[in-house]
């Protein structure tokens, strides 16, 4: 391999620091109205009255828009593919808010000043109702969140909106009951995870104009274009074939730019006024009003044999989408179907349970996507249920964990949202990741503990993770290769770089295919008028499902270009020898360079243009996994742990980009960090989100982060393009339970609350017990 | 009212509004390579360099640049053009939306200490959060720019 897992810089980084304009608002019209939102103070209310007469008379304002002026259409700002598995239980403007934060009216002005005092001179009555703040309380609560109609589900997802209920959902492998009373030793503990923030650096924007065609442009910081641009059609009821959505560079998404947020009102405002119109969201508005992480409830239950052979898992979750059932189902139902593999050799698991609803913000999409969740609680009690058996958790994991060529019976029953698809590990260096990573953390030399000094105490503690690689059967995405005059080409791809460097990985791959080097390979993304489809960045999607559709072009475009050179040579294309510059007809000694045959096409003999598009849709989701290795030292006198150390060892395939993998590890491993130990998450008693800016909610800083090892195992995913698996997500999901086993293994004590706070350490150590 | 200062080694007279942050002003005159990340002065995406130091422009008071040197990355392309070679052989640009600002700070610690450890690194560029990388490639490649000879 020439140009993939080769390092290679990222094709846009330069120009990106070199301060040229890419992002969203960097590409905004002049003059663009200002897009300023009225949100909702309380938890939840009924508008009984809105008069924006006196906003509508102020000078410089161009249109106010509340509930009254959007028809009844529910959907959902999900971002999925179509029929999604979330609820449409959202309008554009509705006479119920439903947490504070909420949309409730709408206004555009010359400047961001005339619309912010307009926001102030909307009058709004509100009936204010009883809110449902706590999640536990929210099932079959008199106060029912969504009461109206017209919402429904676009098939079976258990949605019972009367009993605030977004989702919900069972499934049996074997007879859990007989399982666990065979089993010799039963441990189960109660998990709770936090609302985490995605803290993309790069708030959420959009702008939209109408131009010459009369079409609606919209550039949006958006992980999902096409979505973006049917679900703006359905709801706003705007001609599909008028609308053209473009990303630019987008600064970071994480899953909290799956969704549409803005893009309806700047949409509404330059479709009635005709003018271009610009929404950037303030950091307050992203805490407070796009997305978060589902906060959960994790019962985890495991039985095993005294030898170590687990039997049996049993999970149950409540999971709390907030005030909109965006990703309800799905979330939920990774936690189970991206975590239970894991452990494929027991009798019998069952994974049910509810998503809620409740009057707080919206949770969505965020990398690791339930996945995160789930492993922390089951990673968790496999260490506690190692400490019963009086067994090394790594000897334990050893012994159950998934292999290759191994299968699970989950693969075929869950999905997202729907039946699954039963898969082999054709790929799965699981045992070399925790065999390397324990070689790198120097497991032998500290496990469990170590005393470094009076107070303080050194440990580690481990977790093993998988992931997927796109949906199965689901999504489809496509690639056009186009052949230019001088022998380049470019790629055009529906896949969605947000900042993860697919742009650079799919044009590796394209320029690997047609056998010539990354210069040559011009890429473009997400375009919805001149790039073919893809679903968008989201499900650990892009190099897996993206990429073979890329390969795909790759290769028929060198078919074609093979043929044509045979044209040239009077031969058959089977005695043509290519080598990605120069066409060869050994017998007849003749030759053609691929400059010169470009030429030819575009001037001279046979004139034609060469581009293909291809698509891919994956018949199977092969997992990356991997082992993280945290070391720690925790302050015995304050509770406070330093991470010291955290080793991540990855099999995602052939990592096509070593770097550019390594970094979407290291991102994720940080991101996980953060989750576990700072990100905490405040409401107060009226439902108001307390950490909503930098300050408050607080991400990991440089000074946080001492040392990261990340490696790669030698792994070749047949299935994958040139061997390759995803990595973006992988990355998130063992630092929670890999600290806090490490936390339990410093003193002895068990956190079962995100995140791990020095007071929650320093509790649970006086206590002795969990905290 | 209007201020005069010079931006990137030009001078330059501007017409600024009263309470104008000088973020808005520099974005309003298309000098959009200063981003927009937060209203808290957390984040550092809108740095830019006052007579040389890395301040928020966020917070900065457009009146009180008159009479000052300001430096955005377009005024030092060359040394950016260097951070970012490093940056991109150690995989250290993912999302690029802090990496304007990123550049501007580095090419500041290089003026005032460019033997800077990694703890000193860390204290100097404490304000520029970073979301997707995880830092330490940053640092990778910081010390590899700041070792450079040119």
């Amino acid at each position: 391999m020439k140009v993939v897992n080769k390092l290679h810089p990222s094709v846009d980084g330069k120009g990106i620091m070199m301060g040229r304009p890419a992002y969203t608002d960097d590409l905004t019209e002049a003059n663009s109205l200002i897009v300023k939102v009225l949100r909702s103070p309380h938890a939840f209310a009924k508008i009984i009255k809105i008069d924006t007469s006196r906003a509508k008379a102020l000078e410089g304002v161009e249109i106010v828009l509340t509930h009254h002026d959007f028809k009844r259409i529910p959907f959902t700002r999900a971002g999925q593919g179509y029929p999604e598995p979330s609820p449409h239980d959202k309008f554009v403007l509705d006479e119920y808010v439903r947490y504070v934060g909420d949309e409730v009216a709408c206004v555009a002005a010359v400047d961001e000043k005339t619309a912010l005092r307009a926001l102030e001179m909307i009058d709004v009555t509100y009936e204010v109702l009883t809110p449902v703040l706590d999640f536990e309380k929210a099932k079959g609560n008199p106060s029912i969140i969504h009461p109206e109609p017209e919402i429904h589900e676009m098939f079976p997802i258990g949605f019972d909106p009367k009993n605030n209920v977004a989702a919900s959902y069972e499934m049996n492998v074997g007879t859990i009951q007989e399982a666990m009373d065979k089993a010799e030793v039963v441990v189960e503990e109660v998990f709770y995870t936090q609302a985490c923030a995605h803290a993309m650096m790069e708030p959420h924007t959009v702008n939209a104009r109408i131009d010459v065609m009369n079409r609606l442009v919209l550039y949006s910081a958006t992980q999902t274009p096409f979505h973006v641009r049917r679900i703006l059609s359905q709801t706003l009821e705007f001609p599909l074939s008028r609308i053209r959505v473009i990303k630019p560079r987008v600064g970071g998404g994480f899953g909290g730019k799956q969704a549409l947020h803005g893009e309806m009102f700047v949409s509404a405002v330059t479709i009635k006024t005709g003018k271009p119109s610009k929404m950037v969201f303030t950091r307050n508005e992203v805490f407070e009003s796009t997305y978060t992480r589902h906060p959960m409830r994790i019962t985890m239950k495991l039985g095993s044999m005294k030898d170590g052979t687990l039997k049996a898992i049993d999970c149950h979750i409540l999971s709390d989408t907030g005030a909109y059932g965006e990703h309800a189902l799905t979330v939920f139902m990774v936690a189970g179907s991206k975590v239970l593999p894991l452990y494929n050799k027991v009798d019998a698991v069952r994974f049910h349970g509810h998503v809620v609803y409740t009057n707080h913000v919206s949770a969505g999409a965020f990398r690791g996507y339930g996945a995160i969740q789930g492993n922390y609680a089951l990673e968790s009690t496999v260490d506690i249920l190692c400490g019963k058996l009086g067994m090394d958790p790594i000897i334990f994991r050893e012994k159950n964990m998934m292999k290759e060529n191994e299968t699970s019976p989950i693969f075929e029953i869950m999905g997202e949202g729907t039946a699954g698809t039963a898969m082999n590990m054709d790929s799965c260096k699981l045992e070399f990741c925790v065999k390397r990573g324990m070689e790198l953390i120097g497991w032998k030399e500290t496990y469990p503990r170590k005393q470094v000094s009076e107070h303080k105490v050194k440990a580690v503690g481990m977790a093993i993770a998988m992931q997927g690689s796109g949906i199965p059967y689901i999504d489809m995405g496509a690639a056009t290769i186009k052949l230019n005059d001088d022998g380049f080409y470019n790629l055009l791809v529906g896949a969605t770089e947000i900042g993860q460097g697919s742009d650079t990985v799919l044009a590796q791959i394209a320029a690997e295919g047609l056998e010539t080097t990354l210069d040559k390979v011009i890429v473009y993304s997400s375009d919805s008028d001149l790039t073919p489809f893809d679903p968008g960045a989201y499900a650990s999607s892009t190099t897996y499902v993206s990429g073979n559709a890329v390969l795909k072009a790759a290769n028929e475009m060198k078919r074609q270009l093979i043929q044509e050179a045979s044209h040239v040579f009077e031969c058959t294309p089977e005695e043509v020898e290519y080598d990605g510059e120069t066409f060869l007809h050994p017998e007849k000694n003749q030759k053609i360079t691929l400059k010169q045959l470009s030429n030819r096409l575009y001037y001279n003999h046979g004139q034609k243009q060469l581009m293909v598009t291809e698509s891919y849709v994956g018949t199977k989701s092969p997992p990356p996994f991997m082992a993280g290795f945290a070391e720690i030292e925790v302050d015995l006198e304050t509770g406070e742990v330093d991470l010291t150390h955290y080793v991540s060892v990855v099999d995602c395939g052939v990592p096509l980009n070593p770097k550019l993998a390594q970094g979407q590890v290291e991102g994720g491993i940080v991101q996980g960090v953060g989750m576990t130990l700072y990100e905490g998450v405040h409401y107060s008693t009226k439902g108001v989100l307390a950490t909503n800016d930098f300050l408050t909610y607080t991400i990991p800083t440089r000074d946080e982060i001492k040392r990261l090892t990340t490696e790669f195992a030698e792994s070749y995913e047949a299935s994958g393009p040139f061997g390759a698996k995803s990595v973006g997500e992988i990355g998130i999901d063992t630092p929670p339970a890999a600290i806090s086993n490490a936390i339990y293994n410093a003193v002895g004590a068990r956190i079962t609350k995100l995140p791990i706070t020095p007071e929650a350490i320093l509790r649970a150590i006086r206590t002795g017990g969990t905290s | 009212m209007k201020i005069n200062f010079v931006l990137n080694g030009l001078p330059k007279t501007w017409v600024i509004a009263p309470g104008e942050m000088f973020l808005d002003t520099l974005r309003n005159h298309h000098i959009t390579s200063v981003k927009r990340g937060c209203d808290s002065t957390s984040c550092g995406v809108c740095t830019i360099l006052l007579d040389g130091k890395p301040v928020p422009s966020c917070a900065l008071l457009s009146i009180r640049v008159d009479g000052h040197v300001i430096t955005t990355v377009e005024g030092i392309a060359s040394e950016v053009e260097k951070i970012a070679n490093h940056f991109g052989e150690e995989g250290a640009d993912q999302c690029g939306f802090c990496n304007p600002s990123m550049a501007l700070t580095v090419y500041a610690l290089k003026m005032e200490n460019k033997h800077a450890t990694d703890e000193e690194i860390k204290a100097y560029l404490m304000g520029n959060l970073c979301r997707c990388t995880g830092y330490i490639a940053q640092h990778k490649a910081i010390h590899k720019y700041l070792g450079d000879e040119s």
